[in-house]
Parts: structure tokens; C-alpha cells; sequence
């Protein structure tokens, strides 16, 4: 049978060119979101609001680009290096002093002014140099987990308040001839990252600091006291052992396992803890403080931060996109898909009003101030590891909070 | 034939090897040369990759590493980890060869056993890591299997002390990685021939005497071969360390590929970082002439 092509075939296949044609005349926008969020997020989720902002903002598109959080840390510093850093990139705090110094990130400031961007909506700016690279999307703040039948067996009937208070009932909690114990403390060199959730969150509940005029004060009385409290937690035999390649994952299970009575972690975890175990009765409290402090809490936190590139051909579509997300309903929808806590200060997520557990966080998150300084810091995670193996030495026994303190102080100096 | 013709024949002659060899050599070169090349000049410059006009640095990354304490104790840990790794893993391999290659064990049973002793191959570096870590975590099995022995009277924290943690690490690796030596002893042993060992019982030689007289001498290349590539595998393990300890507790498993990981991605010092691997390379590449020159000489 022979084909042939009728005149109707033409005409659809030349209005077809011509569409073709002309939309690529009129070409979107294309911005590139490196993220790692979309995997942590419910299946299409994120898709879903980059979709509702394509409809919002017509002419610009937005190609997700995720990967799990280290792959999309190595491709942000390659990208970085190279000059094809994506138009919008996630960011953790702790990467923005290099990738500044790499003059990878655009400064949102003008942006800001341009646009007349309310500031005063948002929970934080990150700023290196004077420069505007950072917002906290939704922040992962870490409060102290309880675990009430070990608290109400030990006989702990007010939860801690205070260090001293916390130091006695991890001591009522212990029975180590069960393998139960107080308090856990992971602090594997493999993720230092329990330096600051587990340990410098200590100083900043109390509304401290481990900085003087932007140095490290690392010998100064918050974080040696802060030492020789974890310290006084360990010669006590309160801490799970293993402290020195202990995981936050495992931290996680010994407390879903009824193995420890109280740890610092991230609220991310609540439905996790749930899942792995659900008759696990467990209350949520803020980091104890020292004694006769009544001034606000610092909450330590990790965030999903959101930058725009200064290699971004399309900068301002890129601002766009950040003002979106930053914005009270759309942040608000987002940090409830995460279950996480809001960067636009007037968004209210879905979960704070239907979870108990999260309500009483929500209500720590608004009584207190994020706090974590090591955001911004230059090779953060390194200072990080320094401090790590300092601390892992002073819980050897091989030297005291002071030295530990004192050698840490000048392992960051040198990189600062 | 013109003079010329018959040099243009010579040269197509000469060129042919080489255009057939090309495509290997594009791969080789691409895959492997370059990054090489490009690791070493990142160990001479500052701040290499993380600035687009990087300035020569000289010897100065090179200096660094080597005054660094850190550095050595990460070398003398890869040295004792490799050493320690590649004996055990002939013995063991050796052992469990002779025991599979033996007729006095039933067929059955040695075609389990086979299945047993492989298995540890069959895992990858993370799943052995994980294994690990639970069985040697304080409350795991093998501190309550000992305590009820009577061994230890304490849980011992085997990855988080510094006085046991680079043996737990070892002995780790050593389970990790017999197999290869087993596998290939056992196909060596079932190569040599039987003439041999009954010659031996003739002349009324003991089980011992076969086993360093005909045995041992007639492994002895696969034994060598085997152990230089493990010596050089073994130095460049990375996971297994990463994940059981991440060079700790202080710097008591540090060895040179978590020193070297640990400069690039916790320190972002890419520069350093390529003085350290170039230092591997240059260990390894050591070991690979030694290896070479062994196969040569065979």
C-alpha cells in the first residue's frame, strides 16, 4: 500500500513547526535547583510547588536537580570550582564561608532592596563578609528527647531544667548491668556533626557563645564549663559507651530501643522514633541551661538553606524562586511536608496544631532564638573534627577540660 | 618496488601496532593518566580547585603533610593494617585451601564449607562494616559470647578505645578478604600434580614434609602474585575504615586514604589533599614495579 501524505498532514505538520518555532522564540527561563531535599521530602511533593510556581511566574521553569546530601555537597563544590554552579543551590550553614570564598554566591542584598523584600519575615540571613548568601528555608531545630517510662522508672518525676538537674537524672536513669543508660553522646569522626548538636548546643541553650568578636573563644568559661560538664556526665558512667564511633543513627536507635533515657536530637526524627517504635513514650524538652539562667534559649539547629549562584545568568528569575519559598504559605507548605520549622517567621505549619509533640517544640522554637554559630564559619566541618578529637582525648583521660579547650582554640585559630 | 614505496610500506607497518593499539591507549590515557597528571599538578599549586587562577606552591603541600604527626601515624597505621591484613589473609586462605583440597573431608561437607568461606567475598565493604559494628559494639554479641566465657570481665569498646580499635579495624579486613587467597591457592593446589605427592609417599614422607617440600614451593608464585596485589589493595582501603571508626577514636585508625579523604572533604584542603594521594601513588606505584619485575623474572 503506498503512503501518501495529504494536504491536511502538511498544514498540521507546518502549524506544528511554527509553534514549535515560535515558543522557542519566546523561550522560558530555565533555572537549575540543586537540592537534596526532594529525596527527604515526600515522593512529588517538591515537583508539586516548583509546578505551582512555574503557574505563578510564567516564562520560568525550574529543572530539579537532587541527590542524596553528600553527593549534592561534592557536586556544589565542584560546581563552585567550575563556574556551573546551578542558578538556585541548597545550602547547609556550614558550607557558605567556603563557597564565598570560592565567590560562588551571589549577594541577595540588592535583591533584596531592588524588590523590597520584607526582612523582617524571615527567621535568618546568613551573611559572610557583609554579604546576604544565605536563607534558612526550614530549620530542624534540636531539643532534648526523654524517654518518660525510663524517666518515671528511675524516679524522675520533673523532667531537667537545668544541668545539675540533668546530671541527676541520668544518673537515676543508668543501670548499665541492664545496658540502660542517661544520656547518649555520639561523637564518630566519620559525621563530627555531634560537636555542635550534642555538645556546643550546651553553650548556646544558655544563651553563650563559643565566639568573641567573630574569633573562637574556645578557652573561655561557656565552653570549658560546657567541657567539664560532659565531663562530669561521663566519669559519672551516665553516657552509653562507645562515644568515640557512636553515629547520630545510632543514637537514634538506642533511644528508640529503650537503651537511653535522653538525648539531643532533631525534631525530623519524631515520626521516625514512631515508626521504629511506636508504644515508645517520649516527651520533648529545651537543652537544660546552667544554673540561675532565665534569659532567652539558643536552639540548636541544622537548616536547608537556599542561595543563588553568581554565576546565575538568570539571577533575578533565581530571586524569584527564593522569594517564593520564603514566602509565609508556600514556606509554610513546605516546612510541613518536612516536618521541619519555618524560615518565614509568619508561616505556621500544618503539624504544630495536630501533633502534641510538635506543638510543645513549636512553643521552644518561638520561646527561644536559633543558634547555631558554627554557620558561616570557614571549613566548619573541620573545625568541627578538631574539636571532636580535643573532646574525645578529655573523655580518654588524657587531659583535662582546660586543655582540651586550650588545644582546640588553637587548632581554629589556624584557620581562621 | 620504488625507494619510496617500500619506506611508505615500512612506515604503515611501523604505524599498524599503534592504531590498533590506539583505542586502548585514548581509554587508558583518558581514565587514567589524565586524572593522575592532574592530581599531581594539584600538588603543586594553592588552592587548587577551589580557585580558577591557582598560584604554584612548590614543595610546600609536600612539607606540610610531612611535618604533620598526623601523617606518620597515619602511615604507620596503613603499614601495620596492610602487613598485619596480607599475612593473616595468607594463612587463613592457606588453610582453608588445604582443608577444602583434602579427600579426607566428605564431599558434602566440603562443598558447605566451600559455600561458608566464600561468603565473606561476597559482601560488600559497607555490609562487612555494618556487620562489624554491631558485632563488636559494646552491648554486641562478641563482648557477651567472651564475657560469658570468662575471657573479659568488662564490655570491652572495641572500635572506641584507642588500645584495641586498629586491631578490631584488622581483624575486620582479615575476615573481609581470605577468600582471594583461598580461591586462588585452592585452584593453584588443584594443579599440581599427583605424581608428586605419591613419589613423596613412596619415599615415606610425612604429612609436614609434603606440605614445605612439594606444597608450598609449588604455590610459591600464586603466593607472591596474590600478596603484592593484596598489599597494594589492601593499602588503599577507605569504607571499611570510614564506617567502623572514620579514622578514631583521635587518631588511633587514622590511616593515609582517611588522612587524605578527611584534608579534601573536611578540610577542603585539595591541595594537600593531592600531596597525600600523590604519596600513595607513589607507594603503590613501588609495589606495582616490584610486581612487575616479579612477573617478568617468572
Amino acid at each position: 500500500m503506498m503512503f501518501r501524505i495529504q494536504p491536511a498532514m502538511l498544514k498540521i505538520a507546518a502549524a506544528a513547526w511554527l509553534l514549535g518555532a515560535t515558543s522557542a522564540m519566546a523561550a522560558d527561563t530555565t533555572l537549575e535547583f540543586t537540592q537534596w531535599w526532594e529525596p527527604e521530602l515526600p515522593s512529588g511533593s517538591l515537583r508539586a510547588i516548583m509546578n505551582d510556581f512555574e503557574a505563578a511566574n510564567p516564562g520560568i521553569k525550574v529543572t530539579l536537580v537532587s541527590g542524596p546530601y553528600a553527593t549534592t555537597r561534592d557536586q556544589i563544590s565542584v560546581g563552585a570550582a567550575t563556574g556551573t554552579l546551578s542558578d538556585v543551590v541548597g545550602l547547609d550553614g556550614a558550607w557558605v564561608n567556603n563557597l564565598n570564598a570560592q565567590g560562588a554566591l551571589a549577594d541577595m542584598n540588592p535583591m533584596m532592596d531592588a524588590s523590597g523584600f520584607d526582612k523582617t519575615q524571615v527567621a535568618d540571613i546568613i551573611k559572610v563578609d557583609g554579604k546576604a548568601v544565605m536563607f534558612p528555608v526550614a530549620s530542624f531545630v534540636y531539643p532534648v528527647f526523654v524517654n518518660l517510662d525510663l524517666a518515671a522508672q528511675a524516679g524522675v518525676t520533673k523532667l531537667p531544667s537545668t544541668r545539675a538537674e540533668f546530671l541527676e537524672a541520668a544518673k537515676k536513669m543508668t543501670h548499665a548491668d541492664k545496658n540502660q543508660y542517661g544520656w547518649v553522646l555520639p561523637l564518630s569522626l566519620q559525621s563530627p556533626s555531634g560537636v555542635q548538636n550534642d555538645l556546643m548546643s550546651w553553650v548556646w541553650a544558655s544563651g553563650q557563645s563559643m565566639m568573641a568578636d567573630g574569633k573562637p573563644a574556645l578557652e573561655a568559661k561557656p565552653v570549658v564549663d560546657m567541657l567539664t560538664f560532659v565531663k562530669s556526665l561521663n566519669d559519672a558512667g551516665v553516657i552509653s559507651p562507645g562515644i568515640a564511633t557512636k553515629t547520630e543513627q545510632e543514637k537514634v536507635e538506642e533511644f528508640v530501643n529503650n537503651r537511653v533515657g535522653m538525648m539531643i536530637d532533631s525534631l525530623a526524627h519524631v515520626n521516625l522514633i514512631r515508626e521504629r517504635n511506636p508504644k515508645l513514650n517520649f516527651d520533648i524538652i529545651p537543652v537544660p541551661v546552667v544554673e540561675n539562667y532565665n534569659g532567652k534559649r539558643g536552639l540548636p539547629y541544622a537548616s536547608w538553606g537556599i542561595g543563588i549562584s553568581a554565576s546565575s545568568k538568570h539571577q533575578e528569575e533565581a530571586w524569584k524562586l527564593v522569594q517564593y519559598l520564603m514566602s509565609e504559605k508556600v514556606n509554610a507548605k513546605l516546612v510541613s511536608l518536612a516536618n521541619a520549622f519555618p524560615g518565614n517567621v509568619n508561616a505556621k505549619p500544618d503539624f504544630v496544631t495536630s501533633d502534641k509533640a510538635f506543638a510543645k517544640a513549636f512553643e521552644i522554637f518561638k520561646s527561644g532564638y536559633l543558634a547555631n554559630e558554627f554557620t558561616g564559619l570557614p571549613v566548619a566541618e573541620d573545625l568541627m573534627t578538631q574539636f571532636d578529637v580535643q573532646a574525645q582525648k578529655m573523655l580518654a583521660g588524657e587531659q583535662s577540660p582546660e586543655e582540651a579547650a586550650a588545644s582546640a582554640q588553637k587548632g581554629w585559630m589556624a584557620k581562621f | 618496488m620504488t625507494r619510496q614505496k617500500r619506506s611508505h610500506h615500512k612506515l604503515k607497518r611501523a604505524i599498524a601496532p599503534y592504531l590498533y593499539l590506539s583505542p586502548a591507549l585514548l581509554i587508558i590515557g583518558l581514565l587514567m593518566l589524565l586524572p593522575m597528571v592532574t592530581v599531581i599538578g594539584y600538588s603543586f599549586q594553592n588552592s587548587a580547585v577551589l580557585r580558577r587562577d591557582p598560584s604554584f606552591a612548590g614543595l610546600k603541600h609536600y612539607q606540610a603533610i610531612f611535618a604533620d604527626p598526623v601523617f606518620w601515624a597515619s602511615l604507620w597505621h596503613t603499614l601495620y593494617f596492610t602487613c598485619m591484613s596480607v599475612v593473616f589473609h595468607m594463612t587463613i586462605g592457606m588453610v582453608f585451601a588445604l582443608m577444602l583440597n583434602s579427600d579426607r573431608i566428605n564431599p558434602t561437607l566440603r562443598n558447605i564449607l566451600r559455600v561458608l568461606y566464600i561468603l565473606p567475598w561476597l559482601f560488600t565493604a559497607v555490609i562487612i562494616a555494618v556487620i562489624w559494628r554491631l558485632l563488636l559494639e559494646p552491648n554486641g554479641v562478641v563482648n557477651s559470647v567472651l564475657m560469658q566465657m570468662g575471657i573479659i570481665g568488662s564490655k570491652v569498646e572495641w572500635f572506641s578505645s584507642t588500645a584495641t580499635a586498629l586491631h578490631a579495624v584488622t581483624f575486620a579486613n582479615i575476615w573481609a578478604g581470605y577468600p582471594l587467597f583461598m580461591v586462588s591457592l585452592l585452584a593453584g593446589l588443584q594443579g599440581i600434580p599427583k605424581d608428586f605427592y605419591e613419589a613423596a609417599d613412596i619415599d615415606g614422607a610425612k604429612a609436614y614434609q609434603k606440605l614445605i617440600f612439594i606444597t608450598i614451593p609449588q604455590l610459591m608464585p600464586i603466593i607472591i602474585s596474590i600478596s603484592l596485589l593484596d598489599f597494594i589493595w589492601t593499602m588503599q582501603v577507605f569504607p571499611l575504615i570510614w564506617i567502623t571508626t572514620g579514622g578514631g577514636p583521635i587518631y588511633s585508625t587514622e590511616v593515609l586514604s582517611t588522612y587524605t579523604y578527611k584534608l579534601a572533604f573536611s578540610s577542603y584542603n585539595l591541595s594537600q589533599a593531592s600531596a597525600s594521594a600523590v604519596v600513595i601513588l607513589l607507594i603503590s606505584l613501588g609495589l606495582t614495579l616490584f610486581y612487575i619485575r616479579y612477573q617478568k623474572a617468572r
